[in-house]
């Protein structure tokens, strides 16, 4: 497939996580993403979803999370919005610091940026956050 | 089938738990730390844990295996990992935990470093 084009619109609860965890990896697969970059999308959007769900919009599910996926030949650009009111990702701590390598959180934007070659944050029209990851073949 | 299958065995007074499945926010994480804390109430202190059967974690099954390492640690007890798959050691490698972790591939080195 050359083309790819899927959005999703999901309730604010865990078992979204996996539903677009899925849905972008097997995007990705269509597209001949190679089984290691699989593994990176499926990870940072898993994170992506992880904090929309519970950062975000807290659990509420009246407040959806918004999955795009857009994908070419060359790169796969996933978008998840949430509703929530916002955060600032200059302010996160490096979980990789020493003081900061045995706490139980705090992972989850340093495997968005490890395992994507883009991430950047948005806040969109109408309120929420946007996050937006680029894989590149 | 369930997200996280645990199986207990115990080898001398080293309790081995092999997980089959993910550690994955919501199912897999919960029953990790539920086996770890009921393991606890028991007085077994000496927990290796099996990693073969795990294809799968993120940051919360990783901060699940941090909070299992230092909750055994305050108890005064020991956790440890036995034949982590390539990409949960990769995983661990950039989190900076493969040195903290006491990382075994072989199950009888395992538990002669528990004496």
């Amino acid at each position: 497939m050359t083309e790819e084009t899927v959005e999703l619109k999901l309730p604010s609860r865990v078992e979204s996580i996996a539903e677009a965890a899925e849905a972008a990896t097997d995007a990705a697969r269509r597209l001949g993403f190679a089984e290691d970059a699989l593994f990176g999308v499926e990870m940072a959007v898993r994170e992506a979803v992880t904090n929309a769900v519970l950062h975000g919009n807290r659990r509420d599910e009246s407040k959806p999370v918004e999955v795009g996926l857009s994908g070419t030949q060359a790169q796969l650009v996933v978008t998840v919005r949430d509703r929530g009111a916002g955060f600032d990702p200059a302010g996160l701590a490096d979980p990789t610091a020493e003081e900061n390598i045995l706490k139980s959180s705090g992972r989850g934007i340093f495997f968005m940026r490890t395992f994507m070659d883009e991430v950047a944050w948005e806040r969109p029209p109408g309120g929420g956050t946007l996050v937006r990851m680029t894989k590149k073949k | 089938m369930a997200e996280l299958n645990i199986r207990e065995r115990q080898a001398g007074d080293v309790t081995i738990l092999d997980l089959e499945g993910k550690i994955t926010i919501g199912e897999g994480s919960v029953s990790l730390r539920s086996a770890i804390r009921r393991l606890i109430e028991e007085g077994k202190k000496k927990i290796l844990l099996n990693l073969a059967g795990v294809g799968y974690v993120d940051s919360s099954g990783i901060g699940e295996l941090v909070s299992s390492y230092t909750t055994i640690q305050r108890e005064g007890g020991q956790l440890k990992l036995l034949k982590l798959t390539q990409k949960i050691k990769d995983l661990l490698t950039i989190t900076k935990l493969l040195t903290v972790f006491d990382v075994y591939d072989d199950e009888a080195e395992a538990l002669n470093s528990f004496k």
